[in-house]
């Protein structure tokens, strides 16, 4: 297929996802923000919402300190947001409707009542939208348009391109969530353990609609360990980086046996997946939480890189 | 005369580019005036294809090359026996018609000044198309003074008629605006000059062809006040500079474009040839 | 004075005695008995579908929000078809004959060596492209797709009003209008026969496939170059490109190397044979035409010049379908195809000539004056609809710059009966088929009927209040 149309159909999976992700952050925020503040001075754990979502230089040049309004603006409404939800809606609908024809109707349907649905927001007063009400109308969106693509589209490669873009911005996204816990703890320590420990790893899983399952799988006491299995490795968690990576060389190997070619972007993949079947929380904790995700996310971003190179950007030859 | 042609234009790009294309009138025109004794056109490192003669006769080749591509060296060299046909155009092959050649350009339409310099030169004369062309040619000359680095690639006929400076692609532009102007068709002709020791001479070269009903196309040169003859080399024609440019390109991409040209037209030793 | 139904405009429904015309026969009843509630029902039905479809665009470059719906009246324009016969042969006449002058004035102009045509006018053209001049495309073919727009004004009498030789568009709704009527009247085609438009896009396909160049082995690759999703038609170019089967390809989707055009894909490059083109001349190469276009392919002229991809239309087609070259049209026809053209031009004058120009200002208030290179209805006079002040305003525009314009006499344009507010009215239409040249010259029965909505209106265009309905072509 036409390099470009590869692309449209990758990035439309991508925004799909990546609006999803911001209203989940909106989701932690809001929750954090309903218990009061311990220990020393105040915290704005705002902060750490717009450090997760990689915006907090440009917010602070836009609106400066963080409140709670104003970071539910930039992560929802602002077009300034590259990634607000109301910006991935729109580039989604925008790359869907490049792509119109490679679409079925009820992909595009999803896309286009989506569209049309965010701009009302834009129209409505404020006061009459609330947080949660956003959040819920962002994650039935996103199940809506993956659902349709799930359902009806044709198996080809455009169908491996939009489950690569899904897959690789989903192993971006838990990631970067997962780094908010990092973000928000960061300089009390001495809370690990603690009932605010507790409760802000149970606002995340909740954010990443995740708590039941956790306790279907783990149950008891939340520990560190046990999250880390289940968003890390666990193949049996949806939103794991393990589950994402397969997914992304399942759908590369599709398209390795449909060109009858393999490429780098194959090899690459295939490394990753398996340097990631091989660790144990143990090993994350040794690396140190942080720095196992950043390296996690500059490594998914190089594959996409490679992705990019191999087969979206029509250079190959 | 027998010649010999050394031209070189590099491309140099920081950063890199994508890909470059380049589409190239280096060959020398066929006609009686001018036979290639041998000639070639190599740009290292890139694909040559697309080739053929378009409707006005030039031979037109494509180039391109995929990125990234730091450097384009287009190096032409060869050697061409010609001789003097007082300018004109004889045993040219083409399919564009003369009054196709009524049209003007940004770069040649004749403004209000252009109109007056090709009335002017016309006032008295007689129906004669070749003298009313080589008058035209004489009151460019007259009316826009050799002067390197007053004008630029894109300055048209009218700012150098007012400006009364410019070089050869002005001389050019001007006669032909004047020409049309006089309902004479004409055109901008590219190729290279044999300047012998000159020092101010530039051996890659621009002029004006005004077609004279009887003759068909002649030369004229109001930068050197003569009309072509066994000292140039003829590769093409458009209505302007940019459509009978020599070498038109697109690098694909952003960045820095350095370009390096030089040009040598010498006479063929005897000895060499043989 | 136009209620439609009285002389001089001629109903396509009902003759002078008040009968329906054979073609319309049953649509009368139809149409009586739709209950005021059912008719708004269906018509709001009919907007949901095309609003759904995402069918919202500006037809013939009229401009306007992309996000526009024209109005779809559900009103048929019929036509028999014994009537229909002589209209296609007309437009496939003339289809002939455009071609052949394309391929004659980038050839030998013989038709200007045999004065039948002023030199100038075809070689001064803004149109003309020096560029293509000896370039004979594969099958002599230069136009693939000539719309032709027409007016009717009697029972045989048709006008062509223009020709458009390069990309015409509205056919998507010639389709789109057939597929609504019959998803919303499926009784209506079992009582009547009405033949099939929808081979269109197949017919495209075998034309363009048709031409493909004679270096290309097996099955041709086409595809489709749209300028982007930005421009008002973008809708058209994917339907058609879903419709027909073949790649929409941006410039950038496209590169030139060696003898040929390839095209990005994910699997590396696909040479592509045919490029129907859904952009203007200036903007399909930097190296030939525009250099600062960004719609374009470097190279691409290079290797149609060189035989290596097919482009259609033709660059360089558009100066048979000028304003000022469509007068000579009727000539056209008797030099190269010896026969004497079966659709009439509208008489026209040309203000550049003074002689013309003198008789239309004289006599502006009968005329309809436009722009020679306007288009959409904008910056033209209708004199009979003008005020005087108006008709003396436009007069100093012509006495200012009379080689801008041309002027035709008022047509009564034909009426149709349309849904309006008050129930069924006689409404002024127009008609444009697309006729298809490759091998073949074809031409499917229909076309996209554009209707003035406005009681009294002759102008048709949407950004002036028209609308569109479904072309009938009945087999009885």
């Amino acid at each position: 297929m036409l390099s470009r149309t590869a692309a449209n159909l990758f990035w439309t999976a991508r925004y799909i996802e990546r609006a999803e992700t911001n209203a989940r952050l909106l989701e932690v925020g809001a929750r954090n923000a309903l218990i009061p503040n311990t220990g020393g001075g105040y915290r704005n754990e705002w902060e750490s919402i717009l450090h997760a979502s990689g915006t907090s230089d440009a917010f602070r040049a836009k609106y400066g300190e963080a409140v709670q309004r104003n970071v539910e603006t930039w992560l929802f409404f602002d077009r300034d947001n590259p990634s607000s939800v109301t910006a991935c809606i729109e580039k989604a609908r925008e790359n869907g409707r490049i792509v119109r024809t490679a679409l079925t109707s009820q992909v595009w349907d999803a896309l286009n009542t989506a569209w049309a649905e965010v701009r009302e927001f834009g129209r409505t007063e404020r006061s009459k939208l609330g947080t949660s009400d956003l959040v819920d109308w962002t994650l039935r969106t996103a199940s809506l348009v993956r659902g349709a693509a799930m359902g009806t589209q044709l198996r080809n490669d455009g169908y491996d391109f939009t489950n690569i873009g899904h897959f690789l911005e989903r192993a971006d996204s838990t990631a970067r969530l997962l780094d908010t816990k990092y973000f928000v703890l960061l300089p009390h320590v001495t809370f690990v353990g603690s009932g605010l420990d507790n409760y802000q790893w149970r606002t995340l899983l909740r954010a990443l609609s995740a708590h039941r399952a956790f306790n279907w799988a783990y149950g008891g006491e939340i520990t560190p360990p046990k999250i880390v299995d289940f968003l890390v490795l666990n193949r049996a968690s949806p939103r794991s980086l393990l589950t994402a990576v397969e997914g992304v060389n399942h759908h590369l190997d599709r398209l390795a046996r449909a060109y009858g070619k393999a490429t780098s972007a194959q090899t690459r993949a295939r490394m990753l997946l398996g340097e990631m079947a091989e660790l144990t929380p143990e090993d994350i904790f040794d690396e140190g939480l942080h720095e196992f995700l950043t390296r996690f996310v500059r490594d998914v971003s190089a594959l996409s890189e490679v992705v990019h190179e191999t087969y979206l950007s029509g250079e190959t030859r | 005369m027998r010649l010999t042609v050394r031209h070189t234009t590099t491309y140099r790009y920081a950063p890199p580019r994508r890909a470059v294309v380049q589409s190239h009138r280096l060959t020398p025109s066929v006609f009686e005036g001018q036979q290639t004794i041998w000639w070639n056109i190599s740009v290292p490192g890139a694909w040559t294809g697309a080739t053929f003669r378009d409707g006005a006769g030039d031979r037109i080749e494509t180039v391109s090359m995929l990125g990234p591509v730091e450097e384009v060296l287009v190096e032409v060299t060869g050697e061409v026996e010609t001789q003097d046909l007082a300018g004109v155009l004889r045993g040219h092959r083409e399919t564009v018609p003369p009054t196709a050649y009524l049209r003007t350009t940004r770069a040649t339409h004749p403004d209000t000044g252009l109109r007056e310099l090709s009335a002017d030169a016309l006032a008295g004369a007689d129906g004669d198309p070749l003298d009313r062309a080589h008058r035209l040619s004489r009151a460019v000359a007259e009316a826009i003074a050799y002067v390197p680095g007053e004008t630029h690639a894109h300055t048209s006929a009218a700012e150098a008629l007012s400006l009364g400076k410019g070089v050869c692609q002005d001389h050019a532009h001007a006669l032909i605006g004047a020409a049309i102007a006089a309902d004479m068709p004409a055109r901008y002709v590219t190729g290279y000059l044999f300047v012998g020791d000159e020092p101010m001479g530039e051996a890659s070269h621009a002029w004006a062809e005004i077609h004279v009903p009887e003759l068909g196309w002649v030369g004229f040169d109001p930068a050197n006040r003569c009309c072509p003859d066994a000292r140039y080399i003829r590769l093409g024609s458009g209505h302007d500079a940019q459509l009978a440019a020599p070498i038109r390109g697109l690098a694909q991409g952003v960045g820095e474009e350095r370009l390096d040209v030089s040009v040598d037209v010498a006479e063929a030793a005897q000895s060499q040839q043989q | 004075m136009s209620d439609g139904n009285t002389p001089p405009f001629f109903n396509e429904m009902f003759d002078a005695t008040g009968a329906v015309r054979p073609p319309y026969g049953g649509l009368d009843g139809w149409a009586a008995a739709m209950p005021e509630e059912l008719r708004s029902l269906k018509q709001s039905e009919a907007e949901a579908l095309f609003r759904r479809i995402g069918i919202t665009f500006a037809v013939y470059g009229e401009g306007g929000s992309p996000d526009r719906l024209i109005p779809f009246d559900m009103f048929p324009r019929v036509f028999g078809a014994d009537e229909w016969r002589r209209l296609e042969n007309g437009i496939k006449q003339r289809a002939r004959a455009l071609n052949a002058f394309l391929v004659d004035v980038y050839g030998r102009g013989e038709i200007v060596k045999a004065g039948r045509i002023p030199a100038r006018l075809v070689y001064c053209n803004e149109a003309y492209e020096t560029a293509v001049a000896g370039i004979t495309p594969p099958k002599g073919v230069y136009s693939h797709i000539v719309g032709v727009d027409l007016v009717r004004t009697g029972p045989d009498e048709f006008f062509v009003l223009e020709d458009n030789c390069r990309t015409p568009s509205g056919v998507s709704y010639m389709l789109e209008n057939r597929e609504i009527m019959m998803r919303m009247f499926p009784h209506l085609f079992q009582q009547k026969r009405i033949l099939p438009v929808e081979t269109y896009p197949a017919l495209l396909k075998r034309t363009l496939a048709s031409v493909a160049p004679a270096k290309c082995q097996g099955e041709p690759r086409v595809a489709i170059l749209t300028p982007g999703h930005f421009n008002s038609a973008y809708y058209e170019h994917s339907f058609l490109a879903d419709q027909m089967g073949v790649e929409l390809v941006e410039g950038q989707d496209l590169f030139v190397e060696g003898d040929y055009c390839w095209m990005r894909t994910t699997e590396g490059p696909k040479r592509v044979d045919v490029i129907y083109r859904r952009i203007d001349d200036a903007f399909i190469d930097p190296l030939c035409f525009r250099p600062d276009s960004m719609l374009g392919v470097p190279g691409l002229m290079n290797v149609y010049r060189s035989g290596g991809v097919t482009i259609a239309s033709a660059p360089g087609a558009g100066v048979a379908d000028d304003k000022a070259i469509y007068t000579y049209v009727p000539e056209m026809v008797r030099f190269y195809l010896g026969e004497e053209p079966i659709l009439n031009n509208v008489p026209t004058w040309q203000c550049a000539k003074s002689d013309d120009c003198a008789y239309v200002l004289d006599n502006l208030s009968e005329l309809v004056v436009k722009e020679v290179h306007g288009s959409g209805g904008y910056g033209m006079l209708v004199g009979p609809k003008a005020t005087q002040e108006q008709v003396a305003a436009f007069a100093e525009k012509i006495k200012a710059d009379p080689d801008n314009y041309i002027a035709q006499p008022t047509l009564a344009l034909s009426t149709t009966p349309t849904f309006v507010e008050e129930g069924v009215a006689p409404r002024h239409v127009d008609l444009r088929p697309y006729c298809l040249v490759g091998e073949t010259v074809e031409l499917v029965p229909g076309g996209l009927t554009r209707v003035a909505l406005t009681e009294g209106s002759l102008v048709v265009n949407s950004s002036q209040g028209g609308g569109v309905k479904d072309t009938w072509v009945v087999d009885e």
